[in-house]
């Protein structure tokens, strides 16, 4: 009598139900497990040590590391840049989105890459190239001289290299969301007799309020905390062309680790609001979507 | 051609003028420079020892701090996408630290933790190995910086898998490891080759987490990026806007590729359909 062929038993878990790949109870545990520690090390590890090593020599000397006028220009600075450069790229990134998201046109998936292209692109080689139009051999050098206008190693060219760097930020939030939620609203709207600007303010923006604010919040990080493109266009003078993380350079290498960290600490609380506010952010969407 | 809604002239105008004024013209001008120089003067910079050298670390040190991300990353996003478990929401948060996070800050830190007497430097240095002022330091400053991308691409493609494929499978009799090798790693393998490549070329590009760590030694722990940086700061303005731009051109092609590969994506998804 020949032997039956095997046929393959199916595999199921103890209560017979769906099985899926690597839901047994040791592929869980190790790989969580591992998981957890590799994140501890690499990226809690790194946050701690910026607090304890502002903190090394207590409270006191962490706060007297502000007082430094140098520093406290840095942040100034910072928050000017930030005041200047935000705004703009949110109006970049509102006027991007409108015609990408709400019109169909040759070239159209050309300019989505075009406004991107800032991701790809090295803070250095923005740097560079800022510095090849506007220093003093540089494109328009010469004519900035005759008309003595100052912006390579200036504040003016800390905020354009800044505007490059972050420029993707809000449209990259806006783009997707918007095409994702397409135009009857709008084209409602137009049929209500609304102008332009009305739709924009009273139906576009209430409808991507969160995503707007995410990507403001993102550019807002980054623009503060941007130094390969700023190490070259600002010429790293104390005092006037310092931002934060420049300032936190200098510090380190003045030897002066705990004021470094101290202010690093500043750009960390940061990055921890932006992330919290993230959170909120979608936690707050989903409710909205499952409102609807 | 919608044309109901109105605005389209004035929002693609201020689009076009901004983006030209912004990113083109000075990407133009850095091109401008880079062609003044002239193809011999050119190769002779690219081929110099120490811009050769930088070239090698930079990418040598790209390719390890990928490999990482790869699979550290490609854990992470498992985890995320599959699991459910106590403290999931926040190491989800924590993903995104590196985007937040300023460079300098993180290089910094990174270098406090790796330094003789800090935290993981000290262990390390008595089992020999040393990663600050060493390679081996610019690979894991890139590797921070890079960790979001294989995650965030791979996570959402995880998410949307179906179930019915894999228990077909598994009703067939296949092993986890068989259905992952044939199943689930096709499935999400272009999402993870973009993640991959974007990782690279922003460890490429990385600046201000390397120069804390690096020790910064020509020919030896010297990075593409902090090589032009010097070249600027000597006024050697040639040699900056080769190096520039062959790094900028490094950026287009990788660009090239990850448009590729979604391209690629979109039609096998459009075919499974």
């Amino acid at each position: 009598m020949a032997a039956p062929p095997t046929i393959p038993r199916p595999r199921k878990d103890d209560l017979g139900a769906r099985v899926r790949v690597g839901s047994g109870a040791t592929t869980r545990r190790v790989l969580i497990g591992a998981v957890l520690l590799v994140t501890a090390l690499i990226l809690v590890a790194p946050l701690a040590a910026i607090f304890a090593e502002a903190l090394k020599h207590g409270w006191g000397a962490y706060a007297a590391s502000f007082a430094a006028p140098d520093t406290q220009y840095a942040i100034w600075l910072t928050l000017i840049t930030a005041l200047v450069v935000v705004p703009i790229n949110i109006g970049f990134g509102i006027a991007a989105a409108w015609c990408i998201a709400k019109f169909s046109f040759p070239g159209r998936n050309l300019l989505v890459a075009l406004v991107e292209l800032p991701f790809s692109i090295s803070p250095i080689i923005a740097g560079v190239a800022y510095l090849f139009v506007y220093g003093a051999q540089g494109l328009l050098g010469p004519t900035l001289e005759a008309w003595d206008i100052k912006i390579m190693f200036a504040v003016p060219g800390i905020m354009l290299a800044s505007l490059f760097v972050t420029a993707p930020f809000v449209a990259r939030e806006l783009i997707p969301l918007m095409i994702a939620q397409g135009s009857e609203e709008e084209e409602a709207a137009v049929t209500l007799g609304a102008g332009g600007w009305r739709i924009l303010r009273l139906v576009t923006l209430p409808n991507v309020r969160f995503a707007l604010l995410y990507g403001a919040a993102l550019c807002n990080a980054r623009v503060m905390g941007e130094f390969g493109a700023v190490s070259i266009v600002s010429g790293n003078i104390r005092g006037q062309t310092n931002t934060l993380p420049l300032q936190i350079e200098l510090l380190y290498q003045d030897n002066n680790a705990v004021a470094a960290f101290a202010v690093a600490t500043l750009l960390t609380a940061v990055a921890l609001v932006t992330l919290v506010a993230k959170a909120i952010i979608e936690r707050l969407d989903k409710a909205r979507e499952a409102a609807h | 051609m919608n044309r109901v809604i109105p605005g389209f002239g004035l929002s693609l105008g201020i689009t076009l003028l901004y983006l030209s004024l912004i990113v083109l013209l000075p990407l133009g001008a850095l091109v401008w420079q880079a062609l003044d120089v002239g193809w011999e003067r050119y190769l002779a910079i690219l081929s110099g020892p120490r811009t050769a050298n930088a070239f090698r670390i930079t990418f040598g040190t790209a390719a390890l701090a990928t490999a990482f991300n790869c699979v550290y990353g490609l854990a992470l996003a498992w985890v995320l996408a599959r699991y459910e478990f106590p403290g999931k929401r926040l190491l989800d948060a924590l993903v995104d630290v590196p985007f937040a996070l300023p460079t300098a800050v993180a290089g910094l830190a990174l270098s406090a933790l790796f330094v003789k007497n800090g935290w993981f430097g000290g262990p390390l240095a008595t089992l020999g190995i040393d990663v600050a002022y060493t390679p081996l330091g610019i690979a894991i400053a890139m590797a921070f910086t890079s960790i979001p991308f294989v995650v965030r691409t791979v996570q959402p493609v995880l998410e949307d898998l179906h179930a019915d494929v894999e228990e077909a499978a598994a009703t067939l009799g296949a092993s986890d490891r068989r259905i992952f090798a044939t199943v689930i790693f096709p499935a999400i393998f272009p999402a993870f080759l973009t993640g991959a490549s974007l990782s690279f070329a922003r460890s490429l590009g990385e600046f201000g987490a390397i120069i804390f760590i690096a020790g910064n030694l020509p020919g030896k722990t010297e990075v593409v990026s902090l090589l032009t940086f010097i070249r600027i700061e000597e006024y050697d303005y040639p040699a900056a806007a080769a190096i520039a731009a062959t790094l900028l051109a490094t950026a287009f092609v990788m660009l090239f590729l990850v448009n590729m590969i979604q391209l690629w994506q979109q039609r096998r998804i459009g075919s499974a359909d």
